[in-house]
């Protein structure tokens, strides 16, 4: 039983920031599956200048992975899109004062769904993010996923 | 923290006052060896000869049949590889099913890893095994068979009469890990007809690491423990006497009032089966609704993840557990859950509550209370939800509820 989590996770659990959806969104990337037991789906609101401007998730998955959403949205906010690439899984792990190591992977998680919003934010405005790679664990297919075409495509 | 709320009685029970009274002497001034031959050891050894003649009333067995073991896990432990060994010549197949404990499941792939084969028994969507399929999988060299008294995760009470009589039909020893059901469900061990069954003390409102195999008169299992003469030259270790008669102690008083205690927790089981599907929606019960464990309720809640559920009951005092992967610390749900056919996805959001002896119907409606709070909670953070709610599609238990079955929301 993993109860062995820091008071700030804890305490993101408990009392998750930017629990949510932002309507018409500029970037929005779901990842993981419910087979394994964790789906995250970030949301960014990203202004003309590519900075972020409001990161709100909805997670399906055990109390780490509620908590490295919500620390993952609230450490990419007001960052660049440049900048929040920057957001990796060590930094999120480490805001939240460590996770037991059968958690990490609920980082690596984290850092996914953010990328995969971007990635969605990048394709939707036709441009390249330097470094940004596409997230391979998009399971996404749904209207509102970043890629409704992408079943055309394949 | 407020008040504590146990609801996790299939895990372990709370020790009673009257059995840390009746062990106290032997933790204290009676510490004697029950081998020694002065009155100091000799007090000891009647003690111990005591609650073996206790143990082996309530099972309807002979005291010379009861083997003290430091606790369940021993006990199944000894049954399948004393057995397994002692009549390896005969043949080396044994038949189990996928919904055992570990203490048999692992014990069955260690001894496929010696040589033996292993049939693992399906179940139906209720959990139960099937006497015909069990039938269908004796074979000229099976020699052993192990299946539950009742699972200690969905409660589900095996037929195990009827199995222990197939089993005898084809000259098979039959063993059953009684943990969850020993001084909760009537059991006897000549009526059952069976030649092997573990139990266990801390699950009773005894002391942890002491249980018991019964090991009917004549049946061949070789020695898991050798050393000493203790236990009648079958389980070496000096015996842990203030356990041994904590343990007959408990079950002496829980067998005095099993059958009380069993209606009136089988009623706030049923109130909270109710309730549950009447307020909770997207909720299915897991396990059969008959024959069960009185005091087990197991659901299956869509859209969400077990250990979340778990933490945020934990934070209002409620003690309860999950199948969940993340709760177990591996990557799968419980064995258990997938054996019924549950998928992974809600596999994931499952819920054990197991009362005891202490639970009051106030227990069981704060839990509820909380339960429906923590849901809503957690659904609202769930991306699944969200997808369900915009297209109305997606539900695993909506479509189980369509296509018959009764006990889901």
């Amino acid at each position: 039983m993993a109860m062995n989590y820091s008071e700030k996770v804890m305490d993101h659990f408990t009392n998750p920031r930017n629990v949510g959806e932002i309507e018409n969104p500029s970037g929005c990337g779901t990842v993981g599956n419910a087979v394994c037991g964790d789906i995250m789906r970030v949301y960014l609101d990203i202004d003309d200048n590519g900075v972020i401007q409001d990161a709100k998730f909805k997670t399906f998955g055990c109390g780490a992975a509620i908590a490295t959403s919500s620390m993952a949205t609230m450490l990419v906010k007001g960052k660049t899109v440049q900048e929040a690439l920057e957001v990796t899984n060590k930094a999120v792990m480490e805001a939240l004062d460590g996770l037991p190591p059968v958690k990490v992977h609920c980082s690596l998680l984290a850092e996914e769904a953010i990328h995969a919003a971007l990635w969605d934010y990048a394709e939707k405005n036709g441009i390249t993010i330097e470094g940004l790679e596409k997230p391979v664990n998009d399971i996404s297919e749904h209207e509102n996923g970043p890629h409704p075409d992408e079943e055309d495509d394949e | 923290m407020s008040k504590l709320v146990y609801l996790d009685n299939a895990s372990t029970t709370k020790m009673r006052p009257e059995v840390l009274e009746a062990m106290m002497p032997y933790l204290t001034d009676e510490f004697g060896n029950p081998s020694s031959i002065y009155p100091l050891g000799q007090r000891a050894s009647d003690a111990v000869a005591e609650a073996r003649e206790v143990l082996a009333n309530i099972l309807g067995a002979s005291a010379k049949e009861i083997y003290f073991t430091s606790g369940g896990s021993e006990a199944d432990n000894w049954a399948l590889k004393g057995a397994a060994h002692a009549n390896a010549s005969k043949g080396k197949h044994i038949i189990t099913s996928a919904i055992e404990h570990h203490a048999v499941l692992h014990v069955c792939q260690a001894l496929e890893k010696e040589g033996f084969e292993v049939t693992y028994l399906p179940v139906d969507e209720g959990g139960l095994v099937s006497p015909e399929d069990f039938a269908e999988a004796i074979r000229p060299d099976t020699i052993l068979a192990s299946i539950m008294f009742a699972n200690n995760e969905i409660g589900t009470i095996e037929p195990i009469k009827e199995l222990a009589a197939i089993a005898h039909e084809h000259g098979v020893i039959f063993h059953t890990d009684a943990v969850q059901a020993f001084c909760h469900e009537p059991i006897n061990v000549k009526e059952l007809g069976v030649d092997m069954l573990s139990a266990s003390a801390h699950k009773l409102y005894g002391p942890k690491g002491v249980g018991l195999l019964y090991i009917k008169k004549g049946v061949r299992v070789n020695n898991l423990i050798d050393g000493g003469q203790q236990e009648r030259g079958r389980r070496a270790t000096t015996e842990n006497v203030a356990g041994i008669v904590g343990f007959a102690k408990a079950a002496e008083l829980a067998n005095a009032e099993r059958e009380a205690e069993h209606d009136r927790q089988e009623k706030l089981r049923d109130h909270a089966i109710e309730r549950i599907l009447a307020e909770i929606p997207h909720a299915k019960l897991n396990g059969a609704p008959s024959p069960r464990l009185a005091n087990n309720i197991n659901f299956s809640f869509e859209f969400i993840e077990g250990e979340g559920m778990l933490l945020q009951l934990a934070a209002r005092g409620i003690c309860t557990s999950s199948g969940s992967a993340c709760t177990s610390g591996s990557l799968d749900p419980s064995h258990v859950l997938l054996a019924i056919g549950l998928p992974h996805e809600i596999a994931h959001g499952s819920l054990r509550v197991t009362l005891g002896r202490d639970t009051t119907e106030e227990d069981v409606d704060f839990a509820i209370d909380s339960l429906k709070t923590t849901l809503e909670n957690l659904r609202s953070m769930s991306p699944l939800y969200e997808d369900f709610k915009r297209t109305g599609e997606g539900s695993i238990i909506a479509k189980m509820k369509e296509e018959g079955f009764p006990y889901a929301s």
